[in-house]
């Protein structure tokens, strides 16, 4: 089974990156462009076949490394 | 007092810190290798500056699952000193061994130079020598010491005088919330700190500010 995690700061915390790149899209021209945040994504294979359990799994090693749940957010994506 | 640095792949500032503390503890400290799953019996232990794992995923979060610092979790738990300057800061609150996180310098700049700080807090195993107000100069370089925490833990750091450092106002080099520099744990037997007062301790360094931080553990500790 194959997973996305993505991890992207919490709402209310500053991103300068996020902010820089948004200010080069409208350098570039894009006036369209408002807000910008930025994150990771994180692309992971998994030997675990039940989904159920390869959630939990992938639950447990956002709380411990992936993500710092002080300053980020995070979301899986199963795929099968 | 015995003391132990902690090295781990890409630490910088680990021979400055066991250069002020033999020249200021009189006794060379411990250097323990990341993969060693203990520290030696001590009464200090300090993580270093540097960029240990290469900065891999978030600065400080490899370091944080490394098997000695398990170790170092158990020893502040039982209430050995540990002072982390720079990344060791960083890994402290990946640890959780201390409130809050390292963001980005809001600038997004690495920034490397001498920073005023003034002493918040004198009544800490880390600071007795110092007088609460006064000004020290000690050297930053880092790209990611914004520190950030909810209004609640920081007005609970305030509240109770946790907060040992603060950046001089109009001196604050990376947007930290409240001009915070370093903080104590609950326990106040951790300090973490982004500013580095092991280089702040030779007359050829520019200043020897850092080096009542030492002896203030010296007297402590000892």
């Amino acid at each position: 089974m194959k997973a996305r995690v993505f991890v992207t700061l919490k709402n209310g915390v500053l991103d300068p990156q996020g902010k820089a790149i948004g200010h080069a899209l409208n350098n570039l021209g894009f006036d369209a462009v408002g807000n910008v945040r930025q994150g990771k994504l994180i692309d992971i294979e998994l030997t675990e076949q039940d989904e159920a359990k390869a959630h939990a799994s992938l639950k447990a090693m956002c709380e411990k490394l992936l993500a710092n749940t002080v300053i980020e957010k995070y979301e899986i994506e199963l795929r099968p | 007092m015995k003391s132990a640095v902690i090295v781990f792949p890409a630490s910088n500032c680990d021979r400055d810190a066991q250069t002020a503390l033999a020249e200021i503890t009189g006794t060379p400290p411990h250097m323990v290798w990341h993969a060693e799953t203990e520290v030696p019996d001590v009464d200090l232990i300090v993580i270093p500056g540097g960029f240990s794992y290469g900065d891999y995923l978030r600065c400080g979060a490899m370091a944080a699952q490394s098997h000695i610092m398990r170790d170092v979790m158990k020893k502040a738990e039982a209430g050995v000193a540990v002072l982390g300057i720079c990344n060791g800061f960083q890994i402290l609150t990946e640890s959780h061994l201390l409130p809050g996180a390292l963001l980005r310098n809001a600038d997004l700049k690495f920034v490397s130079r001498p920073v005023e700080l003034v002493v918040d807090e004198s009544q800490s195993a880390f600071t007795r020598k110092y007088s609460k107000g006064e000004r020290v100069r000690f050297p930053v370089a880092h790209g990611e010491g914004n520190y950030f925490a909810d209004e609640e833990t920081l007005n609970r750091l305030e509240g109770e005088d946790r907060v040992v450092f603060r950046y001089a106002p109009g001196d604050n080099p990376n947007g930290s919330a409240r001009n915070i520099a370093g903080i104590l744990n609950e326990k106040r037997n951790v300090l973490g700190m982004m500013p580095h007062p092991e280089r702040a301790c030779d007359p050829l360094l520019g200043s020897t500010t850092g080096r009542p931080l030492f002896q203030s553990l010296i007297d402590t500790l000892s």
